[in-house]
C-alpha cells in the first residue's frame, strides 16, 4: 500500500535521542555488566516515575482543594507550611501512612489486599508511553495509543476487586456502577481516538506529536489535531473524565449516596494508593489528550546560552508538555466543582445515545475526508 | 537459558497456575479474578512472540471487556459475596475423559510441530501488516465475523427488550 509505506518512513525518520537508552549506556559505561545496567536503568526510570506521581499527586490534591475553595468563596488550606498551606498534602500523606490498616473480618483478604495494588500498578503502567518531551519517554511503543487504551481498561478490574472483596453492600454497588460506566465509556473513548490515528496513520506517540509540529504563519499551531478533530477531542475528554471516575461521572464513589463506593472499607496506606492512582490517572488522561490533540511537547523553544541545543529542546519540551497537561487538569477540577453528578440512567444515556453516535459520525467523516483528499489532491 | 526463555517459563507457569485457579476455585468471583490475571499472562506470552498488537487487543477485549462483563453479571445475579454458588459439578468422570483426550490431541499436535508457523524474519511493525491483511486477503472472513457479531447483537437486544403488552 502506497500510503502505508510513506507512513512507515515517517516513523523511522522521527526517531530522536532516547533518554532511557542513554541512561542505560551511561550505566554500562561505568563498568556494570549489560543485563545489570539495563535492570538498574529500568529501576531508576521506574523510581523517577513513582517519585513524580507522588509529588505531582500531592501538588494536585493541594491545588484541587485550593480551586474548590476559591470556587466556593473559601480560602482552603492556609496554615500548614506557611504560604497558602502548601504543605497540607504532605501532612495528610504522613497521616495516612501512620493510620491503622483495617481489614474487615468478613472480607476476602487476598483480593482485598491485591485490589489497590492492581489499581495503582495500572496507573503506573500507563506512564510508560507518555512522551514528556523529545526523547523523554520510558518506551516509544509502536502501539502507543492502543497500549494506553488496553492498560487503562484494567483499572476497573481493581475497582471491582476492591468493591467485591470488602463484603459491603455499598462497595458492591459502587463496583457494579464502575463496571457499567467503564464498559459504556470505553467504546466512545476508543472510537474518538481512532480519528486521530486515521489522520496521522500511526499509533506511535512520537509520530502523532511530530505530525502536529508545523505551524501556520510562523506562530499559530494550526496543525494541532484539536482543530480538525474537535469533536473527537470533546468526546475523548468527556469519556476520559468518566474513565477517571471524576465528577460529573463519579457515581462509583458518590459520597452522598454510596458513602464512598468501592473504597468505603479501605483505610490508611491502602486508601492512599487509591487516592494516588486517581490523581495519577487524571494526569495520564490529560497527558494523552495533550499528545494526541494539543501538539504534545511542541511549543516555542528559546535557546539559552548556557544549555546545549539538545538539552534546551528537552527542557522546553517538558515545560510545554506539563503546562498543557496541567491546564487540562485545571479544566477537570473546574468541571468537578461546577457540575452536578449525573444519575445512573443519565450516565448510560449520555454514553450510549449521545457520545457513541457522535464518535461514530466523527470517525465516518474523518474517513470520508481522508479518501476525498486522496482523490482530489492525490498523495 | 536466555532471558526470553526465563521469561517464557515464568509467564507460562503464571498463566497455567491461574488457569488452574479458575477451574478449581470454590468462589466464582475469585475464579473470574484469576481468569483476568491468566489473560494478562497470555498477553505477556504474545509479547514474547513479538505480537504486540495481539497482546494489547487481548488485554483490551478479554480483560477490559469480556471479563468485566462476566464480573458484572456475577455481581448482578448471585448474592452479594458470590458464596454458596455451586462452581463444580458432579460429572468428574466425563470431564476427566475430555481433559485426557484434549491433552493427547494437543500433545500429538505439538509433537508433529507447526511447519506453517516457521520463524519469519521479525517485522518492525506488525499492526499495519495485520490491518492490510484483514482488508485484502482475509476480507471475507473479516466480514463474516462482523455479520456473526451483528447477529449476536440483534439476538441479545431481542432477548433483553421488554415484551410488548
Amino acid at each position: 500500500m502506497r500510503r502505508g509505506a510513506t507512513r512507515h518512513s515517517l516513523l523511522v525518520a522521527g526517531k530522536s535521542g532516547r533518554t532511557v537508552d542513554e541512561l542505560i549506556q551511561l550505566l554500562a559505561g561505568m563498568g556494570l555488566p549489560g543485563l545489570l545496567a539495563q535492570a538498574a536503568g529500568m529501576l531508576a526510570v521506574c523510581a523517577i516515575i513513582i517519585g513524580y506521581i507522588a509529588v505531582a499527586s500531592m501538588f494536585m490534591i493541594w491545588w484541587e482543594r485550593k480551586i474548590s475553595a476559591h470556587i466556593q468563596v473559601r480560602l482552603g488550606p492556609m496554615r500548614v507550611g506557611g504560604w497558602h498551606g502548601w504543605a497540607q498534602s504532605i501532612a495528610d500523606g504522613v497521616k495516612l501512612l501512620l493510620k491503622e490498616d483495617i481489614v474487615p473480618t468478613a472480607a476476602d483478604k487476598l483480593v482485598f489486599a491485591l485490589a489497590p495494588i492492581v489499581v495503582f500498578a495500572t496507573a503506573l503502567a500507563t506512564y510508560v508511553i507518555i512522551p514528556f518531551g523529545p526523547g523523554l519517554w520510558t518506551k516509544n511503543l509502536n502501539i502507543g495509543v492502543l497500549y494506553y487504551i488496553s492498560i487503562s481498561s484494567l483499572t476497573v478490574v481493581g475497582i471491582i476487586m476492591a468493591g467485591w472483596s470488602s463484603n459491603n453492600k455499598y462497595s458492591v454497588l459502587g463496583a457494579m456502577r464502575s463496571a457499567a460506566q467503564a464498559i459504556s465509556y470505553e467504546v466512545p473513548l476508543v472510537v474518538s481516538v481512532l480519528g486521530v490515528i486515521m489522520v496521522v496513520g500511526s499509533l506511535n506517540m512520537e509520530a502523532i506529536v511530530e505530525y502536529q509540529s508545523s505551524r501556520m504563519w510562523g506562530f499559530f499551531p494550526g496543525h494541532w489535531l484539536v482543530w480538525g478533530q474537535l469533536v473527537g477531542f470533546l468526546v475523548y475528554f468527556t469519556a476520559a473524565l468518566a474513565e477517571c471516575n471524576r465528577l460529573p461521572f463519579d457515581i462509583p464513589e458518590a459520597e452522598s449516596e454510596l458513602v464512598a463506593g468501592f473504597h468505603v472499607e479501605y483505610s490508611g496506606i491502602r486508601f492512599a494508593m487509591f487516592f494516588l492512582a486517581e490523581y495519577a490517572n487524571m494526569f495520564v488522561v490529560s497527558a494523552i489528550a495533550v499528545t494526541m490533540f494539543l501538539g504534545g511537547w511542541k511549543g516555542p523553544v528559546l535557546t539559552l546560552g548556557f544549555l546545549s541545543p539538545g538539552l534546551a529542546a528537552k527542557l522546553w519540551g517538558l515545560f510545554w508538555f506539563l503546562t498543557k497537561a496541567y491546564f487540562l487538569i485545571f479544566v477537570m477540577m473546574w468541571l468537578r466543582w461546577t457540575l452536578a453528578r449525573l444519575r445512573v440512567d443519565q450516565l448510560m444515556h449520555l454514553g450510549w445515545k449521545v457520545l457513541l453516535p457522535i464518535a461514530f459520525l466523527n470517525l465516518g467523516f474523518t474517513g470520508l475526508f481522508l479518501i476525498l483528499k486522496d482523490v482530489w489532491w492525490g498523495s | 537459558m536466555t532471558a526470553a526463555q526465563v521469561l517464557f517459563y515464568l509467564l507460562a507457569a503464571f498463566t497455567v497456575a491461574l488457569a488452574l485457579m479458575v477451574v478449581l476455585a470454590q468462589n466464582i468471583v475469585r475464579a473470574a479474578v484469576a481468569l483476568i490475571f491468566s489473560f494478562c499472562g497470555l498477553a505477556g506470552l504474545y509479547l514474547l512472540l513479538d505480537a504486540e498488537f495481539l497482546a494489547a487487543v487481548q488485554v483490551l477485549i478479554y480483560v477490559g471487556g469480556i471479563t468485566i462483563l462476566l464480573l458484572f453479571a456475577i455481581l448482578l445475579t448471585s448474592r452479594i459475596a458470590g458464596k454458596g454458588v455451586r462452581v463444580l459439578n458432579e460429572q468428574k468422570l466425563l470431564s476427566g475423559l475430555v481433559a485426557v483426550v484434549l491433552v493427547v490431541l494437543l500433545g500429538a499436535a505439538v509433537r508433529r510441530g507447526f511447519p506453517a508457523l516457521a520463524a519469519r524474519p521479525p517485522q518492525p511493525e506488525n499492526t499495519p501488516a495485520i490491518g492490510e491483511l484483514l482488508m485484502t486477503t482475509y476480507a471475507l472472513p473479516f466480514e463474516a465475523v462482523s455479520i456473526l457479531l451483528l447477529v449476536g447483537m440483534v439476538g441479545a437486544i431481542y432477548l433483553a427488550r421488554k415484551e410488548p403488552r
